[in-house]
């Protein structure tokens, strides 16, 4: 693999894996994760948190990219985008990859 | 989808030669793609740059953690840290952990990488079963790769 290809899958998921390293967050992302969008005020009714630090949590996904945020009248809705979730994965796989390549290369070295 | 890489693979020789591959620094580099500075030695800083094509322009930096001869190797670092433009020693790093094996026909090596995320265990699954099937397949193509 290529620098090049290395940095399209995985510019720097450090950000995104700390974003999903919060139980508030990822139980609002897991609630969203059904496809439909909600407000704060749905979002907070099955939490004991207040608005607010609902809206902060909601805020950190959406700067990770993993919620986005649309007005309706004076309402913000909030739906689950899963383009940071593939990316992750793609993350994973090309450090799994890297592992096979060189663990092939140790079985060179050590069975020759 | 995890928060872990794990690998096992068998190796037909015997624990002691792999244990050197593993842990002499010249012979690590030769296997892994890293040109290192010195020895290994626990607790101390590891550095390096890394020779496999493509990623020249990374350097190796790694604290070794432990060193138990011939079973348990392991090391600290970032994983894939190859946009100089990142700044990756802010990032809380992953552990790799290398465990040796004697068997009838040489050694079984297994390496765990874990802490990519701080995800709690049990919610996990849960969140990234949304893309899972991905992940499962590779995990197919790395145990049809280790066994063959």
């Amino acid at each position: 693999m290529s620098s090049n290809e290395a940095r399209a899958a995985a510019p720097n998921p450090a950000p995104l894996f700390a974003a999903l390293g919060d139980h508030t967050r990822l139980s609002l992302l897991m609630t969203l994760s059904d496809g439909q969008s909600r407000s704060i005020a749905e979002l907070s009714a099955d939490t004991e948190l207040t608005r607010q630090a609902v809206t902060k949590h909601l805020r950190v996904l959406e700067n990770a990219g993993l919620v986005r945020c649309r007005h309706v009248g004076r309402e913000s809705q909030f739906a689950f985008r899963s383009e940071p979730i593939a990316e992750i994965t793609a993350y994973l796989e090309a450090v799994s990859r890297r592992w096979d390549d060189a663990l092939a290369r140790l079985r060179a070295l050590v069975e020759r | 989808m995890t928060n872990r890489i794990e690998k096992t693979i068998e190796l037909k020789a015997p624990i002691e030669r792999v244990w050197h591959a593993l842990t002499d620094h010249e012979e690590f580099g030769s296997w892994f793609g890293v040109k290192l500075d010195g020895p290994f030695a626990v607790g101390e800083e590891s550095t390096g740059r890394i020779t496999y094509p493509g990623f020249e322009h990374v350097t190796w930096e790694a604290r070794v953690t432990r060193m138990e001869a011939p079973r348990h190797f392991a090391f600290t670092w970032h994983p894939y840290a190859v946009d100089p433009a990142v700044d990756y020693s802010q990032e809380s790093p992953t552990l790799v952990e290398f465990e040796l094996q004697p068997t009838s026909t040489g050694t079984r090596l297994s390496v765990v990488e874990t802490g990519f995320d701080a995800l709690p265990g049990h919610r996990k699954p849960d969140v990234l079963r949304l893309n899972d099937s991905g992940w499962a397949e590779q995990m197919e193509n790395i145990k049809a790769h280790v066994e063959q």
